[in-house]
């Protein structure tokens, strides 16, 4: 009998709202497995607004402040002022909100939060969209993908641009810790968000949550998926400490972007063209990180 | 905690834990996890994805669904290295 | 006690340092900067214990004080004009989810045109926000209605947020002798905060999840809506006792100045009401009943306060420091509502005054009265005028 690879300790409960096979509740329970309970989550418009269920009921064992779709930055910002001003100590604080709330709306009081060095932890789930609203596209979308407001209609329009880098923009503000996590990786997770509990000041951490329902899967493939995206470099599992680029998921053989892009719906129009230029697209971000990791190997 | 009208609502929308396990989400399911316990080699991969915590770790090791809460979204069937859970149609 | 000549942000400085606030945050905005400045200057100085957060925005500030509070602490910001605009989507949020944050709002003219100076609009469009809003005379209001306001908003019986309004300039930038109270005395008038969600790591509550329709959104508004029907008899009780220790108080909601036997009254708010009060003692020397009503707070509305003191009015003009387009001046729509059905009809007349802070002179309120004048012998004009606009 072997012993399970990841604290059996639950902080997330069942009975949520999430639709069948979401990759979000995973994130979550892997990052309140790691961080115990003496953690505060807030938390912003996005699909987890609504999957701890409804008022009067949460699904979580630790305290969570719901707040506005683009200021979990801010909110965690005060939690951990009024948390040091009243000299409570040991408290992890931490944002967790999707690729809109990260990205776009939220982006301005996130980079206030870092600039300013609070001592937080923010999580970005990232399915890729504007999910809880409909599957909208958000600049976390990739290129290529369908989106109810990047539709293929007549005159292929879908999502065209790349997607936004996040990682990078949180490493330009010098952030003490910045990593990527998958939930294909629960192990992997667990280990950077203790390891970013015990760094000083922000920490940023963008985890990969695939779903099914917006990327027009099969809800048994979110694993799968996620596993694959990192198995093809489109998601590379790596960190970022002061600095110093690390690959922490050494991709061996690398499988065609194809087969990722080929298991969802939302990329089922594009042709072997468009494909291609994904393909060359991962392929030189991918040069890069491995260009950047050897560049600071040293530090 | 079920209120009965304005006067047990509290001032503000707070929310204790007593929980969303009152939501029988095993309701959604339309495909249901079925464990071939002879296969099983307790390796726990399904347990550790399942989005729902709804594959209990029991006292002797042994693993097992818990239907009250499982969506039946077929993560664990599809992870297990052993092929040890087929999923079949509700009745 | 100390007295110091400062000016209405400087007042709102030491308002916020002798109510011991635990967290701070601010975005500088022409003309509160001066407050933020001198909060900064506090906490540099070790004066003020206070975690000093420096966002990038107001709708930012507010929602780290909103978290902030959840967490436990006392919190205060400042701002005015855009910056309260900014905040909007924050300030339903602040009374939803029960916080005490108090802001000073310095009253400021909307763009475009851009306009720094004194206006209304800015708060008045948060009126339906849930929080408390005072309209301060002077500087040493200013002071003491900070210190009112914390213990009327973390009251176990209201819980809400609560905004006092400075007019731009007339009060942030002007020097006044003000009376600093006390540390000791203040600390027995305000005991430290205790919020009424708790943070707790052993019976760990969310708040602010989706609630619905049928359950129980329109209770916990309901929730509200008495909070804020609790605070009106807050306020009058805070103020009254807030007297007893510091010598001061401000007559609860609306302050009547020579009015119980006025023939006209007007009703105003700010400080144009210390010189229409020069105004009043004019007129009543040269043989004309003036009076005054000045609306300290603005939410909760005082209806039932206006309406016993216009009894005796015979024409009651309402000057309003800003305008909802497409009607009337706010403070005489919700006048002209508190008192029908309470009070035989009366002649009632709405000046639109001091836009864009355009001085509000004796000129300016003596031209009000002299036409309130000619409406108690002739009837009304029209219901609505402009003053002093250049036609
Ligand atoms: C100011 C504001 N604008 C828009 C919305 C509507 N809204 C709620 S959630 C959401 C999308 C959330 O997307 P994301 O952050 O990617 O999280 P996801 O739902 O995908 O988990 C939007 C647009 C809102 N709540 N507030
Ligand atoms: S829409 Fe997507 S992200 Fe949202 S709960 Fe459903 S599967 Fe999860």
């Amino acid at each position: 009998m072997a012993k399970p690879t990841i604290p059996t300790e639950e902080y997330m409960l069942s009975g949520h709202m999430a639709c069948l096979g979401c990759g979000a509740p995973l994130a979550m329970r892997y990052l309140l497995k790691a961080l115990g309970k003496r953690t505060v989550v807030s938390i912003p418009a996005c699909c987890w607004a609504v999957i701890p269920g409804v008022f009067p009921y949460t699904n979580l064992k630790v305290p969570l402040v719901y707040t506005a779709f683009e200021v979990t930055g801010a909110s965690i910002s005060g939690l951990r002022a009024a948390i040091d001003a009243r000299g409570i100590k040991d408290v992890n604080v931490v944002g967790f909100a999707g690729d809109g709330g990260t990205a776009d709306i939220g982006i301005q009081a996130l980079s206030g939060a870092v600039e300013r060095g609070e001592n937080i932890i923010y999580m970005c789930y990232d399915n890729e969209a504007y999910m809880n609203t409909g599957i909208q596209r958000s600049s976390l979308t990739p290129f290529g993908a369908w989106t109810t407001t990047t539709p293929v209609g007549k005159t292929k329009f879908w999502q065209k641009t790349q997607k936004k880098n996040m990682v990078e923009i949180m490493v330009a503000h010098r952030i003490p810790y910045a990593a990527t996590v998958s939930v294909a990786y629960p192990e992997d997770f667990i280990n950077k968000v203790r390891k970013a509990a015990g760094i000083p000041g922000p920490k940023y951490i963008h985890a990969f949550a695939p779903c099914p329902t917006g990327w027009r899967m099969p809800p048994e493939k979110t694993i799968e998926i996620a596993r694959l995206a990192t198995d093809s470099c489109v998601f590379p599992i790596y960190e970022v400490e002061y600095g110093k680029y690390k690959i922490t998921r050494k991709v061996v053989n690398k499988k065609p972007v194809a087969d990722y892009l080929k298991m969802q719906g939302r990329f089922s129009h594009l042709g072997e063209e468009e494909m291609k230029q994904i393909q060359e697209y991962v392929d030189r971000e991918w040069e890069l990180l491995l260009k950047k990791e050897e560049f600071t190997k040293e530090w | 905690m079920a209120f009965k009208s304005v006067k047990d609502v509290p001032l503000g929308p707070y929310c204790h834990l007593e929980s969303t396990l009152i939501n029988k989400t095993g309701e959604w399911r339309n495909m249901r996890p079925v464990l071939d316990r002879s296969k099983c080699i307790r390796c726990y991969i399904c347990w550790k994805f399942c989005p729902d915590v709804a594959i209990k770790i029991l006292p002797d090791g042994n693993i097992e669904h818990d239907y009250e809460f499982c969506k039946g979204c077929g993560i664990c069937a599809n992870e297990c290295p052993k092929k040890a859970i087929t999923m079949v149609r509700e009745e | 006690m100390v007295k110091k000549v400062i000016t209405g942000n400087s007042a709102a400085a030491y308002g916020v340092k002798l109510a011991r606030v635990q967290v701070v945050s601010a975005y500088p905005i022409t003309p509160q900067t001066t407050v933020v400045e001198k909060l900064a200057d506090f906490v540099a100085n070790g004066e003020l214990n206070a975690r000093f957060v420096n966002v990038e925005s107001e709708h930012s500030a507010l929602a780290a004080l909103i978290s902030a509070s959840l967490g436990g602490a006392r919190t205060f910001t400042a701002t005015s004009a855009h910056g309260l605009a900014l905040m909007h989507e924050m300030m339903h949020w602040a009374a939803g989810a029960r916080t005490p944050v108090v802001m000073v709002n310095v009253n400021r003219a909307m763009g475009p045109p851009w306009n720094i100076w004194a206006e209304m609009t800015d708060s008045i469009a948060q009126r339906d926000t849930g929080w408390i809003q005072f309209y301060g005379e002077s500087n040493q209001e200013v002071l003491d209605t900070m210190i009112q306001l914390y213990r009327i908003c973390e009251d176990k019986e209201v819980m809400l947020p609560g905004m006092i309004c400075e007019d731009a300039f007339y009060l942030s930038h002007t020097v006044l002798p003000v009376d600093i109270p006390e540390q000791e005395d203040v600390d027995r008038f305000l005991p430290p905060f205790e919020s009424a969600y708790k943070l707790d790591f052993d019976n760990p509550v969310s708040i602010g999840s989706l609630s619905m329709p049928h359950q129980w959104y329109m209770e916990l508004r309901y929730k509200i809506a008495e909070s804020m029907e609790n605070a009106r008899k807050k306020i009058v009780e805070v103020d009254r006792e807030f007297g007893k220790i510091f010598g001061r108080s401000y007559s609860g909601l609306v302050e009547n100045y020579r009015g119980d036997d006025a023939d006209l009254l007007l009703i105003c708010a700010g400080t144009m009401a210390s010189t229409a009060k020069d105004v009043v003692d004019e007129m009543r020397n040269e043989g004309v009943k003036a009076g005054l009503l000045r609306l300290r707070v603005f939410r909760p509305f005082p209806n039932a306060e206006i309406v016993n003191l216009v009894q005796n009015a015979k024409v009651i003009g309402v000057a309003d420091r800003s305008i909802s387009f497409g009607n009337q001046g706010p403070f005489f729509t919700e006048i002209k509502g508190a008192l029908y059905g309470k009070i035989p009809t009366k002649l009632l007349k709405n000046y639109i005054v001091g836009i864009g802070g355009r001085d509000v002179t004796t000129n300016t309120l003596k031209s009000i009265f002299r036409n309130m004048a000619s409406i108690k012998d002739h009837g009304l004009d029209e219901e609505v005028t402009w003053v002093d606009l250049k036609r």
